[in-house]
């Protein structure tokens, strides 16, 4: 039903093995970025990475997106919150440490606003009811913010060797693109051309277009109503010595993102849809030039007994109306399990063919939710270990 | 007969079949003669994935399906660009102001950095298709389906009145924003929430509800999505789980008769949390429909199997 993964006819290939454990172990990688769709594991992956590698000796800082109680909870901290909190369950003996840490994006934009401007700017600004929705509500911002906090964590590490891997989960993002594009969005908009206009409306060469503006002006005030149109000339006013900064800052990270220092995990489950998401993501982590390690497909199903959903089901309608219902409905289980199986491996191998060099780690499904350290170490194990 | 509701909202965490679910209540929706649309939101090509045609872009609205019982499926997917231009020219007459609005990246500041505004656009190109019925204007819909935003993000989503009563306080935005929030809370609209029998979505969704209620929105049914239904019992169930049982196909050997029972204790299980978690979500005091976990996957067929389930529960028409 598709044509983003298209099937050819010889699909089993090999398929080159994403080495987790070499990644950790590489001293120069000091960056990690889970990216991939909503309700694919992303979080728990990304905490499995920096668990395993603090147990390996790395100092890692996990920076998560998501509000996920569940995940402070697995690591054994109470609530995670804007600063790096120690998760001291982990074991140190080789050693390396581990913080946890949840983005609180308008914290983080206040921190921005506080840390680049005099005090009575930075409260003309913070005050702003612009501003205010902007940092709390602005969907662009989540993004903008985990790289804003990316680049701050980098600086920290460089600076004092507070650590020396960050693991960054990224935002559960609107289209697969959001989380590489919303520095470069935001900053354009915040510098863009009407903004400027909004401002300055009559200066330089732009003097002529001054009639067309206003005649925009007036329709754009007609829309958002002149409250609006006047509540962002104050807050760009007061913003605009931050906006060089913010610029620079993104460009700095996205720079750092592409260096050999980083790399990309494209986080995947063996279903259509998420397959759909992680091609894009690898075609276009692959166009941008950046350093993609490979693909982690989580939840992917196994089955120990071989039998063939035919054959359990042609067992299971011999014993069908005798004492036997344990029996029946164990082989009618199996019989849908190996048909899922097959069903993810169809899939799995579409991709596969159509993208042959990307690597890959299965993480096989597993019974229970991943709730405690014990439980992520599993995780960890799985993704490292290749079968 | 007249449809209990004519707008339909369906959210659900990532992964949860979302989607697939808002295409399959479109088609359950399409009876004999009935023109049902699905829209959907962020550019992520789903419903035409979904339906196997190329993907919907543009303003226009397209034909997606003919179901099985005689109706017509369209597809829409709602861009706030678009959206915004559409909306300067109904109101205004001011298309051209619109191409030059998008020039000077106007269009693209208003949309993106006006918080709310984006929204308002989305769900104000959903209002004005519900509208067309009322209005008795050209290419009126029976019932719209709107794939909205995840769990996470409904509430604040729906709530356009919220997000942009701080900023815009009169004007035509917040008049549109109103007369938003009058059909979002009107008798006829109902937001139907997609889980799996899992604890995230689950959490998620109770969250959601408890989110939605303040909003005065209607919550219409919960979808428990992917259910592997069973024949046994609770206590059959936990004695299988405890992967001591003795399983005894003939025809497999001593081995594989323990690799099944093995396998079927971590299945029990599987299935005495998900009964747990049904538990749940029945303490929320709302409608529940179960749709089978289907082991080929989702093409064609199996979302008109789906669809079929859906009437089967939903009581989509009115009494």
């Amino acid at each position: 039903m598709t044509t983003a993964l298209e099937s050819r006819p010889h699909a089993a290939l090999p398929v080159p093995f994403l080495d987790v454990d070499k990644i950790i172990g590489d001293r120069e990688t000091k960056i990690i970025i889970c990216c991939g769709s909503g309700g694919v594991g992303k979080t728990t992956t990304s905490a499995a990475i920096a668990v395993r590698g603090a147990e390996a000796g790395r100092k890692v800082v996990v920076l998560t997106i998501d509000p996920a109680r569940r995940l402070a909870q697995s690591l054994g901290v109470g609530e995670l919150d804007n600063t790096p909190r120690p998760v001291t369950t982990i074991d140190t003996a080789a050693g390396g440490s581990l913080h946890a840490m949840m983005l609180d994006m308008k914290r983080t934009f206040d921190d921005v606003v506080i840390a680049h401007s005099t005090p009575e700017k930075a409260d003309a600004i913070l005050q702003n009811q612009f501003y205010v929705a902007l940092s709390s509500q602005f969907s662009g911002t989540q993004e903008y913010m985990a790289m804003e906090k990316l680049g701050q964590l980098h600086a920290e590490a460089e600076a004092h060797g507070t650590w020396d891997l960050i693991v960054v989960d990224t935002p559960p993002a609107r289209s697969a693109l959001d989380f590489l594009d919303a520095p470069e969005h935001l900053s354009s908009l915040l510098d863009g051309r009407f903004l400027r206009m909004l401002l300055h409306p009559a200066r330089g060469p732009m003097r002529l277009m001054t009639t067309g503006f206003s005649m925009i002006s007036a329709a754009m005030t007609k829309i958002l109503g002149a409250q609006i149109i006047s509540d962002v000339q104050t807050f760009v006013r007061a913003f605009e010595a931050l906006f060089g900064g913010f610029r620079q800052r993104a460009t700095a990270t996205f720079e750092l993102l592409s260096s050999r220092h980083s790399t990309f995990l494209v986080v995947a489950t063996p279903q259509h849809d998420a397959l759909r998401e992680a091609a894009y993501f690898v075609d276009r982590l692959t166009e941008e030039g950046m350093p993609l390690s490979g693909m982690v497909i989580n939840r992917v199903h196994t089955s120990a007994l071989a039998t063939s959903p035919e054959r359990a089901l042609s067992l299971a309608e011999d014993l069908a109306g005798t004492s036997a219902v344990l029996e029946v409905e164990a082989l009618r289980r199996h019989a849908n399990l190996m048909r899922v199986i097959e069903t993810e491996s169809r899939m799995m191998e579409r991709f596969a063919s159509a993208r042959p060099t990307v690597a890959q780690t299965q993480v096989q499904s597993l019974p229970t939710d991943v709730t405690d350290l014990t439980a992520l170490r599993l995780v960890g194990a799985l993704l490292s270990d290749k079968d | 007969m007249t449809p209990r509701h004519t707008l339909h909202i369906v959210s659900g965490k990532g992964g949860t079949g979302k989607t697939t679910i808002a295409g399959a209540l479109a088609c359950a929706l399409a009876t004999s003669g009935r023109r049902v649309l699905v829209c959907e939101v962020e550019g992520r090509h789903g419903i035409s994935e979904l339906f196997d045609v190329p993907p919907l872009t543009g303003p226009t609205e397209r034909r997606l399906s003919r179901t099985p019982a005689g109706g017509t499926v369209f597809g829409l997917s709602v861009d706030a660009e678009d959206a915004l231009i559409e909306y300067l020219d109904t109101f205004y007459h001011l298309s051209i102001a619109g191409k030059a609005l998008d020039r000077f990246g106007a269009v693209d500041f208003a949309t993106s950095i006006a918080p709310g505004l984006r929204d308002v656009l989305l769900t104000g190109k959903v209002y004005e298709a519900v509208r067309r019925r009322i209005k008795n204007r050209p290419n009126s819909y029976d019932a719209v389906v709107f794939d909205a935003p995840p769990t996470g993000r409904i509430a604040q989503f729906l709530n356009v009145h919220a997000a942009v009563a701080g900023l815009a306080k009169v004007g035509p935005i917040r008049n549109q924003a109103d007369s938003i929030m009058r059909l979002l809370r009107s008798a006829t609209t109902a937001v139907h929430f997609v889980t799996l029998l899992e604890d995230m979505p689950v959490t998620e969704t109770e969250e959601a509800v408890a989110a939605l209620r303040p909003t005065q929105i209607r919550i219409g049914t919960v979808i428990e999505n992917m259910v592997t239904p069973t024949p046994l019992d609770r206590d059959q169930l936990q004695t299988a789980a405890t992967g001591s049982i003795a399983l005894k196909v003939p025809g497999l050997t001593i081995k594989q008769n323990q690799a099944l029972a093995d396998e079927f204790a971590i299945e029990a299980a599987r299935t005495l949390q998900q009964e747990q978690r049904h538990d749940r979500l029945t303490a929320l005091g709302l409608p529940l429909a179960q749709v089978a976990f289907d082991p080929g996957g989702i093409d064609e067929g199996a979302i008109l199997t789906i669809a079929d389930q859906l009437t089967d529960q939903m009581s989509l028409e009115a009494a």
